[in-house]
């Protein structure tokens, strides 16, 4: 079993952090190191979102790190919200995924499309844990072209009507209130697009978890069924008016966290990889002493700290307000592939012992194939790429 | 109910401490650096007295250079509510260190001064009984937890076998040890608020130090272990040995 967790940092990334970057950093290491670790594997097992750390990372302040103070947040700056994700990931892709959604699909929407009555209603309370909100774009039919969506949210005298399904939702049947977004006009008119702040106990709103994963087993993971969901005038997000490009830009700001999420999951299984090669003895002698795991070992160190450098470019671009999505999809899918490949080779490293829950890399390895294709599915991210080289649409 | 704390910049307790080539100091480059684990008991303490009280504040005072002002930031973001640094020697020994820290100290009308009950890197356990002597308070170390009642503060002791209870009439110095005061987190907002809170930087008080560290060395390698058989026939002799040589059992 590895020491205590001390990150990877071949590049001295540090020195370009601030006092406060780094205090944000430590103090969400410790927490993960002594509330996340003791549980995670067995929660791994019994499927179970930890649910009784929402309350704690409340209070730390995880929950939206970068929104405003006056909203309940912390006021973070990018990379230091970055650098929560990574920590958090480190314990685990299903409680990084749990900040990520509040945060970054819940939260910021409601801030960004938001009235300020809706801001002033579940800002504080999404902040602090004691509400917990899901994002539904994504349906049964529509993943990667969510511009065919079907669910539909029609004009009634006093408000709206919402009918139709989202599937693969975080969150969704912990969630207290959904960002649903839907169209308000004819099938196919993406620009008639809007989200709602949808109360989960609204008559005609439904969740059911998936069955049957073999991923991100400590997440939820759910369908969301609208039949003849009765919702107010003013369940509607009044600046949410940009079609698709809105849910989109939510998908930018958590896409952003997890190219600093994964980054984290990799040094997690890096270290436990290097830790156990030090002590495993095989043929005499420690196997980090063999060639082929050191070839391995130098393999991991040098994809996490291009990562890293990524990652932390990616923030500065973000906090002086010049990042694009397209920069954005570079990141999420170089860094997720990383991570994907070093969960991968650390299980290696491990030999038998790697498929043990003891251990976290097999862990980390099955979540970061949803990782993968969640968020932007790695090859639509490849397309976007391919666009922005070419000015030519793939898809 | 005003609390002051003091507070000491140490190499992080998971360092792998390396000599430096004086042979008498520790190579400091790379090195991670935090507030002494006790010192947080400490400042958890006076932060739980001051939230008893519903009122006063919570002041840290260090002794250091610039770089201790992480420190400091370290217990704001915690919730104290000021801090300062004497800027001056942090290789001055233990009556030096007491003598600039009184030299702010007196005359403060805090009645509680906190100490963690030693620093993690010398583990002298001087400064805060030093600092008591010369400010003529009563003194109670290594406290797992205290009450404050009137003018009276009630400081519980782990000891050999049991527990003791201690009264000491304010103003007291307390070190404080592992026990009832589990630090807590820095939040996130605590560590941004920290930026607004005041941090006082200012010259210490001359010291001269009477102490000189002459020298330096890391412990012996380990021996190697004994292995006394294999198989349920050692079990006997390794029991004994654990018994008799190793007094584990």
């Amino acid at each position: 079993m590895a020491g205590k967790f001390e990150g990877v940092d071949f590049y001295d990334i540090d020195t370009l952090l601030t006092e406060e970057q780094r205090m944000v950093r430590d103090t969400i290491r410790d927490w993960v190191e002594d509330r996340v670790m003791p549980l995670i594997g067995d929660a791994y097992i019994e499927r179970r979102f930890p649910k009784e750390l929402v309350p704690e990372m409340g209070e730390l302040g995880v929950l939206g790190a970068n929104l405003p103070e006056e909203y309940g947040c912390a006021g973070l700056d990018n990379i230091a919200y970055g650098i929560i994700m990574q920590e958090l990931e480190r314990g685990d892709s299903g409680i990084r995924s749990f900040a990520s959604v509040q945060g970054a699909l819940v939260m910021y929407p409601i801030f960004a499309f938001g009235s300020e009555a809706q801001k002033r209603t579940w800002l504080p309370k999404l902040a602090s844990g004691e509400a917990i909100g899901c994002f539904g774009l994504t349906e049964p039919d529509y993943g990667s072209n969510p511009a065919g969506m079907i669910t539909r949210a029609e004009k009634t005298a006093d408000g709206w009507r919402l009918n139709g399904a989202k599937m693969w939702i975080t969150n969704g049947s912990q969630a207290d209130v959904a960002v649903v977004w839907a169209q308000t006009g004819e099938q196919g008119d993406t620009r008639s697009i809007r989200g709602f702040v949808v109360p989960t106990d609204t008559p005609g709103f439904t969740a059911r978890d998936q069955k049957g994963k073999m991923s991100l087993l400590a997440s939820d993971t759910s369908e969301l069924v609208f039949q003849d969901v009765e919702l107010p005038e003013d369940a509607m997000l009044p600046e949410s008016t940009g079609g698709l490009k809105h849910p989109l830009m939510c998908l930018t700001q958590a896409r952003y966290g997890i190219a600093w999420g994964v980054v984290g999951s990799a040094m997690a299984c890096f270290d436990e990889a290097r830790s156990y090669s030090k002590e495993r003895v095989m043929f005499d002698g420690p196997i980090g002493g063999k060639q082929i795991q050191q070839v391995r070992l130098a393999d991991m160190l040098t994809k996490i700290t291009q990562a890293q450098l990524v990652a932390f470019r990616l923030g500065q671009m973000k906090d002086a307000g010049t990042m694009t999505p397209f920069q954005v999809s570079l990141a999420k899918r170089a860094n997720v592939d990383m991570a994907c490949d070093i969960a991968r080779e650390a299980r290696r490293l491990l030999g038998a012992n790697g498929i043990l829950v003891e251990y976290h890399s097999m862990r980390h390895m099955a979540n970061l194939e949803s990782v993968y294709t969640y968020e932007g599915t790695h090859d639509i991210h490849s397309l976007v790429l391919g666009q922005t080289i070419t000015g030519i649409a793939a898809y | 109910m005003n609390v002051i704390v003091c507070v000491k910049r140490v190499p992080d307790t998971e360092t792998r401490i390396r000599i430096g080539e004086d042979g008498r100091s520790m190579e400091v480059t790379g090195v991670k650096f935090i507030m002494s684990p006790y010192d947080e008991y400490a400042v958890e303490a006076a932060l739980r007295c001051k939230e008893a009280a519903g009122d006063g504040d919570v002041r840290l005072v260090t002794l250091g250079q610039t770089d201790s002002q992480e420190t400091l930031r370290q217990g704001l973001a915690m919730g104290a509510d000021s801090a300062v640094l004497l800027v001056g020697d942090v290789t001055a020994d233990g009556l030096a260190t007491a003598k600039a820290l009184v030299a702010e100290l007196e005359g403060t009308d805090a009645p509680l001064i906190l100490f963690g009950v030693k620093a993690a890197d010398d583990d002298q356990q001087q400064v805060g009984p030093m600092v008591a002597t010369l400010m003529g308070r009563a003194c109670v170390t290594g406290v797992v937890s205290f009450e404050v009642s009137g003018d009276v503060v009630r400081c519980h002791k782990e000891v050999e076998g049991g527990s003791e209870v201690i009264e000491a009439t304010l103003p007291a110095v307390l070190t404080i040890t592992k026990g009832a005061y589990d630090p807590r987190y820095a939040s996130l907002k605590g560590i941004m608020a920290a930026k607004r809170k005041p941090l006082d930087e200012k010259a210490a008080a001359a010291m001269e130090g009477r102490l000189e560290v002459v020298s330096l060395s890391p412990p012996p390698d380990r021996a190697a272990g004994k292995i006394v058989g294999t198989g349920p026939d050692a079990v006997p002799e390794l029991v004994r040995l654990l018994r008799e040589e190793a007094n584990a059992i």
